[in-house]
């Protein structure tokens, strides 16, 4: 039985990947709000690299929450529309399974696409280098923290009338130990200090969330569902 | 509410347990209510292997609601719903993994092409089927010309075949719980589609479908229920 758990999982996957592909609009409206609001900050804010290096980690994880926000609606939006999301819930497989195959295929569409840039984005608020790999190093932690946190506000909201603007009252709130601790991380390490602490905690929620989310979605479709 | 006494013959039910070679389904004094709105209630049938179920009445009789309860997605509200004696809640994976359904929605993703989305679907259910064997599948149900174009060039009716033609790869799963297959086909589709229900039929299936169309099931076991008589 575990073979074909795993075949579906792979399916749910690879079937996300793919309408990722041929939709790339969406992936890449996420990608570039990301960019250009983190880069808006040092054309308001002003050339004063102090100032930058100070605000730079509160920025670029305040962006990674918006741009994770802007993707939650998508997650399971269409597939409740589809009627895909019946069939999900009526396959012979552990339904917390499937969406923890969902959340990853979000996660590799949206939350590594920021990964990746945001050393690059850290250059524009003059970060050290030791700053930029943490910076790296805490949104890969927590980033995954997002997905599956925002996955459960979107399986609330699903089939609410106005459930974006729903979802953003009831995920941003839960993101803030994230903030708090992933923006903590870069601001310790630009200012020399051990970041280990930070990231251990960051790393906690992330598996905290990656026990407890896969669940708390699986029951909130299966009510949407109803 | 049902109009139908021989279908009432759950009431009470304490026959011989099936064996899981001869499965049954069963509901029990089940009652479905929408707002205030008490649609059927102490509704009771029985079905098994080689019957099929035909759900009729008007537009918000509780047909889909009714359906809804059978594939377990909504909870029944009175009464039970059993499979082989075990409530299908609590049976959870082992009584889907002997279940089709397709409702209203065709759960077909407009991104992807038909083959795509049937070995997906398929998957899911736990087969890995070829792409040769799915495009034959489509050729039979005559969407071999569509079966590489995105599915959201399709019309209502090419989505709603492909859904169905699903089926033919779904023999081995005994009960189809079917909405309105036959909504949108037209008069060829109809016919083969009808074909590979009875062919699931004499093969020892089961089916439960609404419809509001005249369908030639012929030679086999379709017994109707009607709801919201009264």
């Amino acid at each position: 039985m575990a073979a074909t758990a795993g075949a579906a999982c792979r399916a749910v996957v690879a079937r996300d990947l793919l309408i990722a592909a041929r939709r790339r609009s969406d992936v890449l409206t996420t990608f570039f709000f990301f960019v250009i609001v983190v880069s808006l900050f040092p054309l308001g804010v002003g050339p004063e690299p102090g100032t930058l290096r100070e605000i730079a980690p509160g920025v670029v994880w305040v962006a990674a929450l918006l741009a994770a926000m802007l993707s939650l609606a998508r997650m399971f939006g269409a597939d409740y529309a589809d009627g895909t999301l019946e069939q999900l819930v009526l396959t012979p497989q552990p339904l917390t399974l499937l969406v923890l195959s969902k959340v990853l295929a979000h996660w590799l569409t949206t939350g590594l696409p920021l990964v990746l840039v945001a050393p690059v984005l850290g250059l524009q608020f003059d970060l050290p280098g030791d700053a930029l790999a943490t910076l790296l190093v805490s949104l890969l932690i927590g980033t995954p923290a997002l997905s599956l946190i925002g996955a459960v506000g979107a399986a609330l909201t699903l089939g609410v009338r106005g459930g974006g603007a729903l979802t953003s009252l009831l995920v941003l709130p839960l993101y803030v130990p994230v903030l708090v601790f992933g923006a903590g991380a870069v601001t310790a390490s630009a200012t020399g200090m051990g970041v280990a602490g930070h990231l251990s905690l960051l790393g906690a929620m992330s598996l905290t969330a990656l026990v407890l989310a896969p669940w708390a979605i699986s029951v909130a479709l299966r009510i949407a569902l109803e | 509410m049902c109009d139908s006494p021989s279908l009432l013959q759950g009431l009470g039910y304490n026959g011989a347990p099936a064996s899981s070679r001869n499965p049954m389904l069963q509901a029990r004094q089940i009652e479905c209510t929408r707002g205030s709105r008490r649609l059927f209630h102490d509704l009771s049938f029985r079905l098994e292997a080689k019957q099929a179920l035909r759900v009729g009445g008007e537009n918000g009789s509780g047909k889909t609601s009714l359906l809804r309860m059978v594939a377990g997605l909504s909870p029944v509200e009175a009464g039970g719903i059993f499979w082989n004696d075990g409530r299908i809640a609590a049976l959870g994976e082992d009584y889907r993994r002997g279940l089709v359904f397709i409702g209203h929605a065709n759960g077909l993703k407009d991104d992807l092409t038909p083959i795509e989305n049937l070995r997906c679907a398929l998957a899911l259910a736990g087969m890995d089927i070829g792409n040769a064997a799915l495009r034959k599948g489509l050729d039979e149900q005559g969407l071999g010309v569509v079966a590489d174009l995105p599915a959201r060039l399709l019309s209502q009716g090419q989505k709603r075949r492909v859904a169905l033609s699903r089926l033919a790869f779904c023999a081995d799963k005994p009960l189809w719980v079917l909405d309105e297959p036959f909504a949108a086909l037209d008069a060829a589709s109809v016919e083969r589609i009808g074909a590979v229900v009875a062919g699931h039929l004499r093969g020892g299936g089961m089916v439960i479908f609404t419809t509001h169309q005249e369908v030639g099931l012929a030679g086999v076991n379709v017994r109707s229920l009607e709801l919201g008589v009264r």
